[in-house]
């Protein structure tokens, strides 16, 4: 796995509260038990740890760990 | 208060008045407790960690919620109580006047509140407690600008008792009549008698008696208390 993948997973176990080994591509954000307060949480640790910038509506339709993560490397 | 745990507490506005008089009550139970002034200075500041902010200026709250994170930790209670007045009629009110008073008094709100969320989500804990004011409810001859201001209040507090309301963070609003406090000492005698005689109270109320209630909504024995207003006026606003 890239650098950039584990920086994120970092981010992740840490705003989601979840095992490292959770943090997988294909996992969903319903099935890390994350909802939209969360979502919003770790856009803002990866944005920080990035130095990228989320806006609000470029969130919809992610729904997973893969998605989230390419969201924030097509901004690198 | 029946908590035993030991909070860190901002009450912002905190220098003097209600503010001053929740601080107090938050410290005497064993609470870690810093105010936000303006200035930086405050009437009688014994034991408060006093941190200078601008609520009408985020890099300033920033600042000031950074530097008591520091200090004490994470805000885990906010008491938002800065507040400002530019009485006037509304024929004789600048637009300056209106926006000011919004900015310091439901903005700074927001700002604050803003600011120690995250660490609240984090705790899986927290309480806001916004003071609005009687007026807020009733609306006021002359303070159309504070009125409007502390009715926010209640809309910003409501919808953040909804964000919040899963992390275990509470957010209410305490509506205080007429309180014995400098803001109210600007009155004239015909102004004050003419007041007191619509609270059926038949008096002023004490500071510490908006601090009392302030502190239960803050309590752990408040956690399914969110989105409410609760008035604390001698009866003033009922009906």
């Amino acid at each position: 796995m890239s650098d950039n993948f584990e920086r994120f997973k970092k981010c992740a176990v840490d705003v989601l509260s979840v095992d490292e080994g959770q943090i997988v591509p294909e996992a969903t954000f319903e099935s890390l038990d994350a909802d939209s307060l969360d979502l919003v949480e770790l856009v803002m640790a990866l944005e920080e740890e990035f130095d990228v910038n989320v806006e609000e509506e470029e969130l919809e339709g992610v729904t997973t760990i893969q998605g989230a993560f390419a969201l924030v490397e097509s901004k690198l | 208060m029946t908590d035993t745990t030991s909070r860190v507490v901002l009450v912002t506005g905190g220098n003097r008045g209600i503010g001053l008089a929740t601080a107090k009550r938050f410290q005497a139970a064993g609470h870690r407790v810093a105010i936000t002034a303006r200035s930086g200075e405050a009437d009688d500041s014994d034991g408060l960690t006093i941190v200078r902010c601008d609520v009408t200026d985020s890099a300033s709250v920033d600042a000031a919620v950074g530097e008591i994170e520091e200090t004490l930790g994470a805000v885990e209670v906010l008491v938002s109580n800065a507040g400002i007045t530019r009485d006037g009629l509304v024929l004789r009110m600048g637009d300056d006047d209106f926006t000011d008073v919004l900015d310091a008094n439901l903005t700074g709100g927001f700002r604050v509140a803003k600011r120690v969320a995250k660490g609240m989500m984090r705790a899986r804990w927290g309480r806001m407690v916004f003071v609005s004011s009687v007026v807020g409810l009733g609306g006021q001859a002359g303070q159309a600008n504070y009125a409007a201001s502390k009715a926010g209040l209640i809309g910003l507090a409501r919808s953040l008792a909804k964000e919040f309301a899963s992390r275990n963070i509470t957010a209410n609003v305490v509506a205080p009549g007429p309180i014995e406090t400098d803001m109210l000492a600007a009155l004239t005698d015909d102004q004050r008698e003419a007041m007191l005689a619509m609270v059926p109270a038949g008096r002023l109320g004490a500071a510490d008696e908006i601090a009392a209630a302030i502190a239960f909504l803050s309590s752990d024995d408040a956690g399914y208390i969110t989105g409410t207003v609760l008035p604390v006026d001698g009866g003033l606003s009922m009906g």
